[in-house]
């Protein structure tokens, strides 16, 4: 079996301390393979969110230990880690974290600026995606005046455009109406089936749920094998 | 981010708020502009000065008299000796000054690096005169080297044989002349009193007009050559002894440094003269002139401390309404450093916008008014523009307050590049 691209072992999480001491994550293990589908489900509080961003290197566990590739997470240097996020991690967020001030294309092109590459090869491989996600003629409008999923589809298009080998999502469809969020859906499970990027969602949309090769069930910070609101 | 890309981010980021960066600019505009209308201010004087203070005498020369201990309270009175001489002096009545003879000429020549030395004979004119109109009281400088500022005419040649002066132009009307280029080139007369009470009269020609000036004593500059002349005319008469004592010598020595002028100084001093340059006689002015100019740049820079503030206040700003976008860019792989060099470059170009404009302004506004200032209220003073910029002390200005700028972003900057990704984007 080949290294898996994620792992994780014994993972926890806390914060606060005293009273207000809230155990976020208490002892979570997976594995997630190259190309696969996963979606993290779990109710609000169950520690869904914090996972995520562990895996993601956004955040550092309070215990355990997370393998990317096979390489330790702890042993990376700042340098190492920063290059990680760069390159091969690609994120879409409920929120969009757009720049409503700046044009589509420069917010694309946003993981580009920050990796040093030169305006003219920025503005190619932004124009590329962007017609991926045939979003080429929107490129010169500002962000903040697109619609709710031509944004999602931007923020798509920013998480791709440097060929990202994950994909993390967090409720990328939490803040569209049914019709727009299947288009999003669509779009991701492309990318998935056939570019071969591994996604990773986090959602308490059980129909969304439900399209991804593998559901991690989460509750009170404990995985666990079943859906229990649907056995129940 | 490479350095081209923060430069460029922040300059746009800068922009992003822009009623907010006006206010701070214009903060730090107050400041720029007052502490470069402050140092145009000190360079106008300064230039000024030195200009003046070269018509009063040559830079690279001593004015030279014998050390007089005798002044001091506790010293009691002195032992006579018979090879000192005194001179009746200026200052209070009674008093009296150590002369210098042939044998002081001598030793102050010798000194190393010293390269002429010339007793200051004190000229005394009666009058001037041209052609029939009426006779004027004179007096001449007696100090060699000066460069006067010439309203008209040519400098002084101190190789002719033929007998040249500079008046003042405050000499040109009253001594009938139309204005100065008509006084230019004229023969003048000057009438001088011998030791015995005999008149001589010398005439000598007019080569240039002075300007009015500051410091110089309202007389006429002579050549060598009609120095030498009225002081034949004034000894003709006297007794030998008085013709070979004199109060003060000039010594002339290459331009040096100033480690080598105090070098020259401390030999003269050793050797028991007291030794002045023009520097000395009148560098004190200037002194005074920059310790003013000190206290008003210290006000400016006060002005932009308070702008500093203003600056840490409008980037916390930036940095509270921009923390889910410096955690986006974190989240996507931005360095620390990156988010701390963005935010200090954006606090520099606040800085630099604020200076440069503060600095165009006083400059353009300070030439204006220097100019009607020159041609209105101070059209007497000859040659004084108050107000000049030298390039390097305005770039100097715009630095010092990129500096200002820049230590006030810090602490912004580093509120910014210490947030954790995942924090920031939580933040709502």
């Amino acid at each position: 079996m080949s290294v898996p691209i994620l792992a994780a072992q014994d993972l926890t999480k806390t914060y606060g301390r005293g009273p207000d001491r809230f155990d976020a994550l208490k002892g979570v293990s997976l594995e997630i393979g190259r190309g696969d589908s996963v979606a993290i489900v779990g109710k609000s509080g169950s520690g869904k969110s914090t996972l995520m961003h562990i895996l993601a290197l956004l955040d550092t566990p309070g215990g355990g230990q997370v393998h990317v590739d096979g390489t330790d997470a702890k042993t990376l240097s700042g340098r190492r880690l920063n290059a990680l996020r760069n390159t091969m991690f690609g994120f879409v967020f409920q929120q969009f974290f757009l720049n409503p001030g700046s044009s589509v294309l420069e917010n694309v092109v946003l993981p580009l600026k920050i990796a040093g590459v030169g305006s003219r090869e920025r503005r190619a491989r932004g124009m590329a995606v962007l017609e991926q996600l045939e979003l080429a003629d929107k490129a010169r409008n500002k962000a903040g005046n697109l619609s709710g999923g031509q944004k999602q589809r931007v923020v798509i298009a920013r998480a791709l455009i440097n060929s990202p080998q994950v994909l993390f999502a967090d409720e990328p469809t939490g803040n569209l109406d049914t019709a727009t969020g299947r288009i999003v859906e669509d779009i991701l499970f492309d990318l998935n089936s056939n570019h071969g990027i591994t996604l990773i969602t986090v959602t308490h949309d059980h129909d969304l749920a439900a399209r991804f090769n593998r559901r991690l069930y989460i509750r009170d910070g404990l995985l666990i094998n079943t859906d229990e609101e649907h056995a129940a | 981010m490479n350095p081209l890309e923060i430069l460029k981010t922040a300059m746009a980021n800068s922009f992003r708020s822009k009623l907010r960066t006006l206010l701070t600019i214009l903060a730090i505009f107050v400041g720029a502009f007052t502490l470069t209308i402050t140092n145009g201010l000190g360079t106008g004087i300064s230039n000024y000065i030195d200009s003046q203070i070269a018509a009063v005498g040559s830079s690279n020369s001593f004015t030279v008299a014998k050390t007089d201990t005798s002044g001091n309270p506790a010293s009691g009175p002195k032992k006579y000796d018979a090879t000192t001489k005194v001179l009746a002096a200026g200052g209070r009545p009674g008093s009296t000054q150590l002369a210098l003879g042939q044998a002081d000429l001598d030793a102050i020549g010798a000194i190393p690096g010293i390269t002429g030395v010339t007793p200051v004979t004190r000229l005394s004119p009666d009058f001037i005169q041209w052609n029939d109109h009426d006779k004027y009281q004179l007096s001449v400088s007696p100090l060699a080297g000066a460069q006067p500022q010439l309203a008209a005419g040519a400098p002084l040649d101190d190789s002719a044989a033929q007998p040249q002066l500079i008046l003042p132009s405050s000499y040109v009307a009253p001594l009938g002349f139309a204005d100065n280029s008509q006084a230019v080139g004229q023969d003048a007369t000057i009438g001088i009193t011998d030791a015995t009470g005999i008149m001589h009269s010398i005439t000598a020609r007019i080569t240039g007009i002075e300007q009015s000036a500051l410091l110089g004593g309202g007389g006429a500059f002579i050549n060598k050559s009609l120095s030498t002349a009225l002081a034949d005319a004034q000894g003709t008469g006297a007794p030998a002894a008085s013709k070979s004592v004199w109060a003060n010598v000039t010594a002339s020595f290459a331009p040096s440094s100033a480690a080598q002028v105090n070098d020259m100084k401390g030999k003269l001093a050793a050797a028991g003269y007291t030794a002045q340059t023009l520097d000395d006689r009148i560098g004190t002015v200037k002194t005074v002139i920059n310790g003013i100019i000190g206290v008003l740049d210290a006000f400016a820079v006060i002005a932009l401390v308070a702008a500093g503030f203003g600056i840490v206040n409008t980037l916390l700003m930036s940095v509270q309404e921009r923390t889910r976008e410096i955690g986006l860019m974190k989240a996507m792989g931005m360095g620390s450093g990156s988010v701390f060099a963005l935010f200090s470059t954006e606090a520099a170009f606040i800085g630099f916008l604020g200076s440069a404009i503060g600095s165009a302004a006083a400059i353009g506004l300070g030439t204006a008014v220097s100019g009607a200032l020159a041609r209105g209220p101070l059209s007497d003073l000859e040659g004084l523009h108050i107000l000049a910029f030298a390039p390097g002390s305005v770039a100097g200005v715009i630095l010092l307050v990129m500096a200002i700028a820049f230590i006030a972003g810090t602490l912004p900057a580093w509120r910014a590049a210490r947030q954790n990704p995942i924090d920031a984007l939580r933040y709502e």
